[in-house]
């Protein structure tokens, strides 16, 4: 084919998105050696002591950090168990195939934020339906304000809100697969739990690991339905790392300090992504 | 031991079902609530637990100075910038990803896959991180708070999602249609826009639906780079929720915004139904 018509093909998206892209990158770079806040707007020059007060003198920055790594480890794990297990149950003809496959789909469609500004009032303390009907019980947990449970209520509304989206790739895996293996399966007479473990589970590591990796990286990203459901509280119990570099620059308008806090965060992130999906495809792929 | 994994199967289905259905359920009751059945007491059913009336819903048609919740105005603000955004955003990542897809680039050690996963990768930048430099370069050229903004940072979210989509789209479509064009005396670009195009409408329609949901469902950046000029339905309706709370018409509010995707719902089963996604998980 054509040699020199490629470049027209390629260039007009990959200079938008470079040139939309590289100043900010440069810049928070740049701007993370300054001490830009709001006494003292402006690009001066203070070398690493952003870097050196974030690395000695900011727990809580690290405590975000940590806290943020639990909260989407933990979601993307049960979305990628209950996910599979819906995939895996409306894969194979059951009644209502399509409505519960577009039923499933729904939560990932609704806006995040929208979404929680309802179970804000789903999980409200005396007002909210869960607590009314925990009373038969005699229990009222403190869902928003109790430190250790507001971490699970964000769990709870993450897993209700990504669920679909890994069991929309898992499902599309399930649908790709190759039909000799289960015929196969089928003609030696292999029980379900034995073909799950045996066929489907190891032809779906592949795609298992994708999906996986797709949603850590977005759940790395949880900040609005934090900000929205607590704020981050009660205290900073909630607190993710994003949220915390939110709190700093935009609304402390500690630029230069938020600055080197998000440059740090994203090298990171991408070392942590990079080795969790290198010991993730060795793991499920040698099996 | 089938009947078992049968009934246990079932089971689980009806109570993600009804876990999925709770919060709907929940805002559908509560729109049309007033002010006595919001506070005294947890109510569920109308008519035998309360009253219902349409107030909730009526709010949203009003003008604010009538005490209406103006969400006209920010639902195609919303509209507008999820559309615009996600339309650039398809037409640069159609282009660039039918270039990766057909054509070998080699610059140094970039390769094509190279490029293919820098366009991904930018799914991988956390938000926060572009939020300060954006905030601070569009307040210099006196783009914050406007639509024309949010579209420019809306193209960083959406591209990479077209992208990804379409080169595994074109993989599939085969080469020897363009090559036929080509022969038959087609240029690149007509070979591109009348046979290939036409070729790839079920990955352009996949595309668009995911460009859309993540620019209609996204928060963070409407909601640092706007104030008061322009809002976007998102922020209009987390904005609600800081005042003092009227259950009912932030309920009704928040349905009427997230009802529009729920029919994406339908098309998105469709062309799984058809094994049209499965291509571009891999």
């Amino acid at each position: 084919m054509n040699f020199k018509h490629k470049y027209f093909f390629l260039f007009p998206g990959l200079f938008v998105l470079i040139g939309i892209l590289i100043f900010p990158i440069i810049f928070v770079v740049r701007l993370s050696l300054s001490g830009w806040n709001s006494y003292n707007p402006g690009l001066d020059y203070i070398g690493l002591e952003n870097y050196i007060r974030l690395f000695t003198d900011d727990p809580r920055f690290w405590e975000s950090f940590f806290r943020l790594s639990f909260l989407s480890v933990t979601t993307v794990i049960l979305q990628y168990v209950i996910g599979f297990a819906l995939a895996h149950m409306v894969w194979k003809d059951i009644k209502f195939k399509r409505f519960f496959r577009v039923l499933f789909l729904v939560p990932m469609m609704t806006t995040p934020v929208i979404m929680t500004v309802i179970w804000r009032t789903f999980f409200h303390e005396s007002l909210g339906p869960v607590n009314d009907l925990l009373s038969v019980f005699g229990v009222a947990p403190k869902w928003l304000t109790d430190p250790v449970i507001a971490k699970f209520t964000v769990i709870i509304v993450e897993v209700w809100q990504w669920t679909p989206f890994m069991f929309l790739l898992l499902l599309a895996g399930l649908l790709s697969l190759p039909k000799e293996p289960f015929l196969a399966a089928a003609i030696d007479g292999a029980s379900p739990v034995r073909k799950f473990i045996y066929v489907t589970f190891p032809l779906m590591a592949p795609i298992s690991i994708g999906a996986i990796i797709i949603r850590l990286i977005e759940a790395s990203k949880i900040m609005d339905t934090v900000y929205v459901l607590t704020s981050g509280g009660p205290g900073t119990s909630t607190e993710t790392s994003s949220f915390y570099i939110f709190i700093k620059g935009l609304r402390e308008f500690q630029m230069g300090y938020a600055a080197s806090m998000s440059f740090t965060y994203l090298i990171i992130m991408i070392i942590s992504l990079t080795i969790i999906a290198k010991v993730l495809t060795k793991v499920l792929l040698k099996e | 031991m089938n009947k078992l994994y049968i009934f246990l199967k079932y089971f689980f289905i009806v109570v993600w079902t009804v876990f999925v259905v709770a919060p709907f359920l929940w805002a559908l009751t509560t729109s049309f609530k007033d002010f006595q059945s919001v506070n005294g007491g947890v109510t569920y059913i109308p008519w035998l637990d309360f009253e219902p009336n349409l107030e909730g819903w009526k709010v949203l048609i009003k003008s604010p100075a009538k005490g209406g919740v103006d969400i006209i105005e920010p639902y195609f603000n919303s509209l507008f910038v999820t559309c615009t955004a996600s339309l650039i955003s398809i037409i640069l990542g159609t282009l660039s990803a039918y270039a990766l897809s057909r054509y070998t680039f080699k610059a140094g050690f970039v390769k094509n896959n190279d490029i293919t996963f820098f366009f991904i990768s930018q799914r991988i930048m956390p938000p926060i991180v572009l939020s300060i430099p954006f905030f601070l370069f569009l307040s210099s050229i006196n783009l914050l708070d406007s639509l024309t903004g949010l579209i420019v940072v809306y193209i960083v979210l959406l591209m990479p999602i077209a992208v990804w989509i379409m080169v595994d789209f074109f993989n599939k479509v085969p080469r020897e249609i363009d090559e036929t064009a080509l022969i038959d005396g087609c240029n690149p670009y007509q070979a591109f826009l009348k046979v290939v195009l036409p070729n790839s409408i079920p990955g352009l329609i996949v595309a668009g639906m995911f460009c859309i949901i993540f620019g209609w469902i996204d928060f963070f950046f409407a909601f640092i780079l706007t104030f008061t000029e322009v809002q976007l339905l998102p922020v209009k309706i987390v904005a609600l929720n800081s005042s003092v709370t009227p259950w009912w018409s932030l309920s009704a509010s928040a349905l009427v915004s997230v009802a529009p995707l729920i029919i994406v719902a339908f098309i998105v089963e469709r062309y799984l139904s058809k094994g049209n996604l499965s291509g571009a998980i891999k």
